[in-house]
């Protein structure tokens, strides 16, 4: 089985900072991680290798530093990595996006393509769907659990008041939530080889095929008109105070609001 | 000259704070309040790859350098230097020796399932009338046939109990001094061959440190580890090594403890403000961070010195020596900026205190450092 999992390096926002002073990000010195939803994603098919064997190629497209996403794949099982990258498509919103990946899965076997379901740098959801648009492919989104039976596969697809058990004929695509798994931690000599046996692959515009009306922020239908950061809650107010006072505390302040 | 860590480490790091943040912090205060060793957080450590991490690929490590080595040893004690000392005395004093003194049919057999973990290492050389002045060994290993005979007893054994396999140090020939000790390989299951009492200690309560005691313990001939006679020698030059495991447990600790104490002096307010708008509190946590960064240096050279084939006893010994009484003297502030709470079990700070003070004693005391640094700068 081939698989192909697309993944976004995204700042860790658990990380990130209000500046106190401009209510903005700040978003200096703050880590870079493989995308949540996309890591469990790349743990399913991770476990589909172990399970039955399939060579596992994880792609994204980024700036050059985004190999770094990729050498952790590595580490973490992944076969083969192609990090896409150009200047063309720098500013590329979710369908230019997609277009690319999409030009460059043309150019990969596999049997299974596997998203994340979203960002949590942009929350859009759109680029998994969009990828399997473009190829024609059987999309299913919002996968919790997956089984193999045969050459299909067994989904679970997650509503917000139940689930969805669906079959499906491979090739297809998946967007996975993050809650699907706990992924594996890199190994120490997973890492060792992420760095000194395996490459990741760069490609360029001119390694794939693509009409350049889709690319980059030319391609882009998406126009941002406004952008605006919303007000920062102010700190609240601690208590050290033991559990009983702090009881009668949470009630009054509960009552003041006419919460309760 | 070039004080960068490579893509690799930075990885390895990251991957490394990782593991200890939800693998190994959690329990720490169950390991030492239950005096448990962490059997399951070791079977973790093996299938991440931590119990071989110096080992080359072809004996089943991770094939990484002494560098990637400390840097692990150093982030797990951090949290919990239990953990720590397990990885160092398994990796420095076991599967080490066995890599640099034993024969190809010793290192299939013993070092391949110690690198990736299925086995757990251990080091006996301290006995009760042999502790510094290691030479006084007593117990003995005489040949009979194709098996020597092992008799005497080991004390403060780390691993003892959880390991499968030990290196004991044995005299051969009493007359020659300690060019009648010699070293060996004995498994945990041999005849004759029991584990005594567990010590009660003050710090990395965790750690299973007992007796070793054999009693016409017999051992094949092929377990002999390096030539008859030259066990004193491979002992020095595994502590040295050793050594480098050890700074890097100190070194975690003392971090720990400035980490700890960093968020907590935010937070404490005394007098209408944060105990960090004092600069008496300013001054000790800038002294902390300064002798601990020092103690970096020291462990990452000593660490690629031996990587790198280049002499290291005594970098070892340095960084040792500096690590672990930073770690003592990190720690200790640690609790006095921590008041009243910091004595109380209720923040970690004052079992990183009482899991210091063994840096400075165990794998050589403190003297012992000064006595290899002077040595070498006499000779």
């Amino acid at each position: 089985m081939n698989i192909i999992v697309c993944i976004k390096q995204v700042p860790d926002t658990t990380e990130v900072r209000l500046d106190p002073v401009t209510g903005t990000l700040i978003r200096d010195g703050v880590p870079s991680i493989i995308n949540p939803d996309d890591k469990s994603g790349l743990e399913a098919a991770l476990k589909l290798k172990e399970e039955m064997g399939a060579k596992v190629t994880v792609l994204t497209m980024g700036p050059p530093q985004a190999e770094v996403a990729l050498r952790e794949a590595l580490a973490m099982g992944a076969d083969r990595g192609i990090l896409l990258t150009d200047r063309a498509f720098a500013g590329a919103d979710t369908w230019a996006t997609s277009c690319t990946l999409a030009a460059a899965i043309r150019k990969i076997d596999y049997d299974l393509i596997i998203a994340g379901r979203q960002a949590i740098d942009g929350d859009t959801a759109q680029v998994g769907p969009q990828i399997a648009e473009h190829l024609g492919l059987p999309q299913v989104s919002y996968v919790e659990d997956l089984k193999t039976e045969g050459d299909k596969l067994i989904l679970k697809r997650m509503f917000e008041d139940g689930y969805h058990l669906v079959r499906v004929n491979t090739p297809c695509l998946i967007t996975t939530l993050k809650e699907m798994n706990e992924p594996r931690y890199m190994s120490v000599m997973g890492i060792l080889d992420a760095y000194r046996e395996k490459e990741v692959e760069v490609w360029g515009l001119k390694d794939i095929e693509i009409d350049s009306g889709n690319l980059g922020l030319q391609g882009s239908p998406t126009k941002v008109k406004k952008s605006f950061t919303k007000g920062a809650k102010t700190a609240g107010k601690l208590y050290e105070v033991d559990s009983k006072e702090a009881a009668k505390i949470i009630v009054e302040k509960l009552k003041e609001k006419y919460i309760i | 000259m070039n004080f960068n860590l490579s893509k690799e480490h930075v990885m390895l790091q990251k991957m490394y704070r990782e593991f200890t943040e939800k693998e190994v912090k959690p329990y720490a205060e169950e390991v030492d309040e239950r005096e448990e060793f962490p059997v399951e957080t070791v079977k973790k450590l093996s299938r991440y790859g931590f119990m071989g991490i110096p080992i080359p690929k072809e004996y089943g490590g991770a094939g990484g350098d002494n560098i990637a080595y400390a840097m692990a040893v150093e982030e797990l004690s951090k949290a919990c230097a239990t953990t720590g000392v397990i990885v160092s005395a398994h990796t420095s004093l076991c599967a080490v020796p066995i890599l640099e003194f034993g024969t190809e049919e010793q290192k299939q057999k013993y070092l391949v399932p110690l690198a990736k973990g299925e086995k757990l290492g251990a080091f006996g050389l301290t006995e009760p009338n042999a502790g510094t002045d290691a030479s006084a060994q007593q117990t003995t290993a005489i040949l009979d046939g194709d098996n020597y005979i092992l008799n005497g007893t080991k004390i403060f054994i780390t691993n003892a109990g959880y390991a499968d396999i030990y290196i004991i140090m044995a005299m051969t020939d009493k007359s020659q001094g300690t060019r009648g000790i010699s070293a060996f390989i004995v498994e945990a299951e041999t005849e004759g061959f029991t584990v005594g009492k567990k010590e009660a200690k003050l710090g990395i309560k965790g750690s299973a440190t007992c007796e070793l005691i054999f009693e016409n313990c017999r051992i094949p001939k092929a377990n002999l580890l390096g030539k008859v006679g030259k066990g004193f020698g491979i002992a020095m030059k595994t502590l040295d090594g050793g050594r480098i495991g050890i700074a890097a447990q100190a070194l975690g600790i003392a971090q720990g403890a400035l980490d700890e104490t960093i968020g907590y002096v935010r937070e404490r307010r005394q007098f209408g403000k944060p105990l960090s708008y004092f600069q008496n509190t300013q001054f000790q946590l800038a002294d902390m961070h300064t002798k601990i960064e020092a103690s970096r240096m020291l462990v990452y050279k000593a660490a690629f010195n031996k990587s790198n084939n280049m002499p290291y006893s005594m970098e070892a010994a340095m960084a040792k020596l500096y690590a672990a009484e930073t770690a003592m003297e990190v720690t200790t502030k640690a609790v006095q900026l921590h008041g009243g709470y910091g004595y109380t079990r209720e923040y970690p700070v004052e079992r990183m205190m009482r899991d210091a003070k063994i840096t400075e004693i165990y794998e050589g005391t403190s003297e012992v450092q000064k006595m290899v640094i002077s040595a070498h700068l006499l000779k």
